[in-house]
């Protein structure tokens, strides 16, 4: 619908090892919004290791699917990189050690969640050797490994998204053969404000980078790769435009595939639908996921966690994250180990300054407020946010919609915004689905214009979760009435029986009790003829002695005995 | 005259046949808008309602004799999904609000083993055998409350369940606009709003 062409954004940036030339086309999605992106504020300069915490707090799950189990117990000495929560089922991912340590506690500790609430942690105090594991064998030459192997690996290594939904990357990575894959996208674009841990990450690990896309290309045995970056991260698409150029050199396999691309600045071009739509063209369906249409798309992050699992064996213990905001002395980009807690990352970064006016996890668009700084930092958390009053004014109440319609000019899924908040607003659940509410990303694009200052994805979000809670009730009663129906059936056979059993004792002691009084009547006389006639053959046949005499009366008295009680 | 006599006659005869014929073809068992009743509501079996079970009480509402406000744990939703089936007006839940879903709690000190609320358990969620110790299989358990009235020795009672990150629902925005155009103010007359723009 919006494939507005754009000029090719890939003329050359003076570096003269363009992989991309020849010109790409470029494509628009609906809507979106431009905003500051104070990235200034943090990526000046390289990511520095976070300080050890006393303490890290591994949360047992980070990941969209089951909880993992624990696979340790209070007391235990752990090692770096030691396996500590096992995955449950397909979709789950298993937690390791961040750093070498005592397991002080398995319980629920809050965790960052919009909800605020605990969740299952494994606490460990740390010791300050951060002593290694034994680890899995590199897999060096991924070529020669089969997809099977590479997948198995990503799983172990617990690897899931690490662009915010932290869905579980080995099952990304296994499409199924109905539904082949041409594209791997990797999102480089980091387009929430802010936030320049990715953009670090592609200057830093540009290489290990290059070497996760080349395995990711290898296991879904697609036939390119995009990387879409913002341009506002030139630092980023040199290092990552020149680490392609040396991987195609060396003649690495796969590296010829991948294309650095540089995409216009536009919130949120970071989206998945979004960005697959500006490099390909194409429109992920509703409801739908990108491998429908051929696509696979995974973060930058993602792609250094798979060269680290592949190539060192190392599962997935540390990320980057950004610490930023104006209410931060020191705003900057460290490697954090899994787990720990934002007071210790504010605390690395100087402490807070200046009057706080709200601490996020993630960017100011999409990032969730949080209460407490004794919040371990987990696979996905990209960003902790301090926030001034001047950098997060309150908008104050909101007003009344005017119906302006910008929010649906700006939605970058092309929904209407304004028609599923009436909808919400009633809480009619089904009338706002058919709006497609579910295909809402929840960017934030039609609040930020809203001129009544409407907190639309408030109600939104409170529609999916009515939705699902709805959908959950719907299953339990399903359920309880099966099992009520189940109940039901076995109470009346029970009844059946019972009854069944209670006619044939009847009709046992019938006979016996039943049968005497009746039947001597009636039979009497036939019983004592047969009684005479009997008496009579066997002395006759003591006359004959003949055996067969003797079956025959033996046989008549049955017969007399089966007409008494017939009688 | 005549033609139109026999005409009518041979008319009313065959459509006569061919509604006889339907009528035992296109034979139904049972009430389908009972059975579309039953489906709402949810299925705890807890007789708050008056009737002895969803099924009786879904009846009761398909055949207009019961009200639609008795579900004390469905509440204002399955109220509002049944009016909008059967086209009836919503009516006030009054006292039948819904409570906190809970999930029954044998205390094992107390326990006799005296089978009652395993007798009781509309879902057989309550394992146990005669002067054994009984227990509630939690996840099955609807929150219904027959349990606790048959039990001699009140041994049962409710616990309330914990809200999970996964069960967590985001809060209902709690500002609202402000200055609400006319029209715009209750839910109830966004809806008929939306009606009339669809």
């Amino acid at each position: 619908m919006f494939t507005v062409p754009i000029k090719s954004l890939l003329s050359g940036n003076g570096t003269g090892t363009q992989t991309t030339a020849g010109g790409a086309r470029l494509w628009r999605f609906h809507g979106g919004v431009h905003l500051p992106d104070e990235k200034a504020l943090s990526n000046g300069e390289p990511a520095v290791d976070a300080p050890l915490p006393r303490q890290v707090m591994i949360p047992l799950q980070q990941h969209i699917g089951a909880p993992a189990q624990a696979r340790v117990a209070v007391g235990d000495r752990v090692l770096k990189g030691q396996l500590i929560g096992e995955a449950q089922g397909y979709i789950s991912a298993p937690v390791h050690a961040s750093t070498s340590g005592v397991v002080s506690a398995i319980e629920p500790r809050p965790v960052p969640h919009p909800s605020g609430l605990r969740a299952p942690c494994v606490v460990i105090d740390t010791d300050g050797q951060d002593q290694w594991a034994e680890l899995p064998a590199p897999i060096t030459d991924f070529t020669a490994a089969d997809a099977q192997t590479l997948r198995a690996r990503v799983r172990a290594s617990g690897i899931v998204g690490m662009g915010g939904a932290s869905f579980p990357s080995n099952v990304k990575l296994n499409p199924g053969a109905d539904q082949p894959i041409d594209t791997l996208v990797i999102n480089g674009a980091e387009c929430e404000p802010y936030i320049t841990c990715d953009d670090l990450l592609m200057r830093e690990h540009a290489a290990d980078i290059v070497d996760g896309i080349r395995i990711m290309l290898h296991v879904l045995g697609a036939k390119r790769c995009l990387v879409g970056i913002e341009d506002n991260k030139p630092e980023a698409i040199l290092a990552m435009r020149q680490a392609v150029a040396v991987a195609a050199d060396r003649g690495d396999p796969g590296a010829a595939l991948i294309r650095v691309v540089r995409i216009p600045t536009l919130y949120p071009s970071g989206g998945e639908k979004q960005l697959i739509k500006i490099l390909t063209g194409k429109e992920v369906p509703s409801h739908g996921i990108p491998a429908q249409i051929g696509v696979v798309c995974q973060n930058v992050g993602t792609a250094n966690a798979v060269a680290d699992a592949v190539l060192r064996g190392r599962p997935l213990i540390e990320r980057y994250v950004t610490v930023t905001g104006r209410a931060v002395a020191h705003p900057r980009n460290y490697r954090v180990p899994i787990g720990t807690p934002v007071a210790d990352l504010i605390q690395a970064s100087g402490g807070l300054q200046g009057q706080l006016e709200k601490l996020v996890i993630g960017g100011p668009m999409m990032g969730f407020r949080i209460d407490t700084e004794q919040l371990p930092l987990t696979k996905a958390a990209n960003c902790i946010l301090a926030l001034t009053p001047g950098e997060s004014p309150d908008p104050g109440d909101p007003l009344a919609c005017i119906r302006c319609g910008r929010c649906a000019e700006v939605c970058p899924a092309s929904l209407l915004p304004q028609q599923m908040y009436w909808h919400a607003r009633a809480k009619d659940l089904d009338k706002v689905q058919d709006y497609n509410l579910f295909d809402c990303i929840e960017c934030g694009c039609c609040a930020h214009v809203c001129p009544s200052h409407i907190p639309l994805v408030q109600y939104y979000r409170f529609a999916k979760t009515e939705v699902w809670a709805r959908e959950r009730e719907k299953r339990a009663s399903e359920h309880a009435r099966e099992r009520h129906e189940a109940r039901e059936a076995r109470l009346e056979r029970l009844e059946r029986e019972r009854k069944a059993k209670l006619r044939k004792k009847k009709e046992a002691i019938a006979p016996k009790a039943g049968a005497k009084p009746a039947g001597a009547k009636a039979g009497d006389g036939d019983a004592k003829k047969a009684a005479i006639e009997a008496a009579r053959k066997r002395a006759a046949a003591k006359k004959a002695i003949t055996s067969g005499a003797a079956g025959s009366a033996g046989a008549d008295a049955a017969g007399a005995d089966a007409a008494g009680g017939q009688g | 005259m005549l033609i139109a006599i026999v005409a009518m006659t041979v008319l009313a005869a065959v459509f006569g046949l061919l509604l006889g014929y339907s009528a035992i073809r296109f034979h139904i068992d049972g009430d389908p808008i009972a059975d579309q009743v039953d489906a709402l509501l949810p299925q705890s079996q807890c007789g708050q309602c008056g009737y002895p079970g969803c099924r009786p009480y879904a009846e009761a509402v398909a055949g207009g004799e019961a009200e639609i406000n008795q579900c004390g744990p469905g509440g204002e939703a399955t109220m509002l999904a049944i009016a909008d089936l059967l086209g009836r007006e919503p009516v006030e839940l009054g006292e039948v609000a819904a409570k906190p879903k809970g999930v029954a709690r044998i205390d094992e000190q107390t326990c006799i083993g005296c089978t009652k609320c395993l007798q009781a358990c509309p879902v057989d969620a309550i394992v146990g055998a005669a002067k054994q110790l009984h227990g509630v299989i939690a996840t099955e358990c609807t929150g219904c409350e027959l349990c606790l009235s048959v039990c001699p020795v009140d041994c049962i009672h409710m616990q309330p369940i914990p809200e999970s990150i996964s069960t967590w629902k985001w809060p209902y925005p709690a500002s609202q606009p402000a200055n609400q155009p006319r029209h715009a103010g209750a839910p109830e007359q966004v809806e008929i709003e939306h009606r009339e723009a669809a």
